[in-house]
């Protein structure tokens, strides 16, 4: 065989492989984009694609079942302490009202009951899910210490919290282990000062455990339910779970 | 006289092509999300040298206003992105291939070789081998680089329960910027790397998609000679 003849036969044997793979690179790249394409085009679960809802379902039960209420948000000291960033004023449209009240099961509960709860104060980080972050400090009732008062319903592992506020304009749900986690707070003082109004006085939900959306401001009514409760953010796209 | 040798595993073509839209996928919705919080830029004091990203940027790409679907793609496809990687890595250390990727005391002072003959600033040859020193630091730190963005994607979305990672890696915001800084290193990895495939020709290209190259050999006459 001519060098000639044995280096034609050298490149018809790549042009064919060649050939082979652009077929089958061809065939993947639209079966990738036929996926993208379709996953993108689904019909929306909670103004998300139904397949990506599915996801973060999954990221939500490894969340829950990896989460341990000994871990701790890291907590800061004084210095650290930043002023707050009022972002999102829904649910607070008109004046905090002089005769609040926090309705929970058959009772409605004053400032007073809150109050007159032990007293955590705690320097933690709030994340907002745009991104930014502050330290603040924060002063008020653990949840569970307001459960273990005021509580006499049956809850487990399958139980969640429901957060309303006194409109019903925000809402958000909360499974039961972030909501028993020692850092989550009835929160009624910031910064050493009584909450604002803009900060969601008199009464507002902090905790550390999840994004800024889940910290409900001037809370207006609470109460349990057997399956996931509605949320504002997550029906406009957003994973419900919003935990770290 | 002209041969086909093999060069890219199977394997490892599928791996590499699939990270494409993976990654792209990664620093598309990244950027759906960096997008509400833009803080990041280059200068000193209120000089501003690079704002990431300026308006433009924004407008010309369609990122805006998407940040819940920014999060939702990140938050699913981050497990594809890290499956094929841990795949990649386990593949190259159970076939052996590791052996051409990781560098060694030696790949520093030819990566500068290499540098210096690309820039035209060296008429010494190229080393002829699978990867020189230069791409086994460059594709050993992409390796290393993916591994990072996980390690810090972590220690942003469980910040709590991973607090520890998140410690280590200076806090919260800290992570963030090194996500972010990551990011901007593959779109340099990538510049360098697109670079680098076109001046190399077409053969080489060739070699990642079907796996082999054409390379000349010794003529069949003088093989005989020496076999004799």
């Amino acid at each position: 065989m001519t060098e000639e003849s044995a280096n034609a036969q050298v490149r018809s044997e790549i042009a064919r492989k060649t050939r082979r793979s652009f077929l089958a690179g061809g065939v993947a790249t639209l079966a990738g984009l036929s996926c993208f394409e379709w996953m993108r085009s689904r019909r929306a679960d909670e103004d998300e694609p139904w397949p990506l809802r599915i996801g973060l379902r999954a990221d939500e039960q490894l969340s829950r079942d990896y989460f341990r209420p000994s871990r701790l948000a890291r907590t800061f000291p004084a210095a650290a302490v930043e002023t707050g960033r009022p972002n999102g004023d829904i649910g607070l449209g008109d004046d905090p009202d002089p005769d609040w009240k926090l309705n929970f099961g058959e009772q409605a509960l004053s400032l007073a009951d809150i109050l007159a709860l032990p007293k955590t104060v705690m320097i933690t980080e709030l994340k907002c899910i745009e991104g930014w972050s502050r330290v603040i400090q924060w002063g008020g009732a653990r949840f569970s210490d307001f459960l273990a008062k005021f509580n006499d319903e049956p809850l487990d592992g399958g139980s969640y919290v429901s957060l309303e506020t006194p409109d019903g304009e925000y809402y958000v749900g909360l499974d039961m282990e972030s909501a028993m986690h020692p850092q989550t707070l009835l929160c009624y003082e910031m910064n050493g000062r009584p909450l604002e109004p803009q900060h969601g006085a008199p009464l507002r939900l902090v905790t550390p455990v999840k994004y800024g959306i889940k910290n409900i401001k001037r809370i207006g009514t609470i109460e349990f339910q057997r399956s996931r409760p509605r949320d504002y953010w997550a029906e406009r796209g957003y994973d419900w779970y919003a935990g770290f | 006289m002209k041969k086909i040798e093999a060069k890219h595993p199977r394997a490892i073509r599928w791996f590499h092509w699939i990270n494409v839209p993976l990654l792209t996928i990664m620093i598309w919705s990244g950027l759906l999300i960096y997008w509400a919080n833009d803080v990041y830029r280059v200068g000193f004091g209120d000089f501003t040298l690079v704002h990431f990203f300026p308006d433009k940027f924004y407008d010309l790409t369609g990122i805006g206003h998407r940040l819940a679907e920014g999060m939702a793609w990140h938050f699913v496809f981050l497990w594809l992105f890290a499956i094929n990687g841990a795949a990649y890595v386990i593949y190259t250390l159970a076939s052996g291939e590791w052996r051409y990727l990781v560098p060694t005391a030696a790949s520093f002072r030819e990566a500068l070789e290499v540098m210096l003959h690309d820039l035209g600033l060296s008429k010494e040859p190229l080393p002829r081998r699978k990867f020189n020193g230069a791409q086994q630091i460059a594709y050993t730190s992409i390796i290393l680089m993916g591994f990072g963005s996980l390690v810090t994607g972590l220690a942003i979305w469980k910040s709590v329960q991973f607090g520890w990672l998140t410690a280590l890696l200076g806090g919260y915001q800290a992570a963030r910027v090194e996500h972010f800084l990551l990011t901007l290193g593959y779109v340099g990895f990538f510049a360098v790397h697109i670079t680098q495939v076109i001046r190399a020709g077409w053969n080489n290209l060739r070699a990642m998609i079907t796996g082999y190259e054409v390379v000349e050999v010794a003529g069949p006459v003088e093989r005989q000679a020496e076999g004799s």
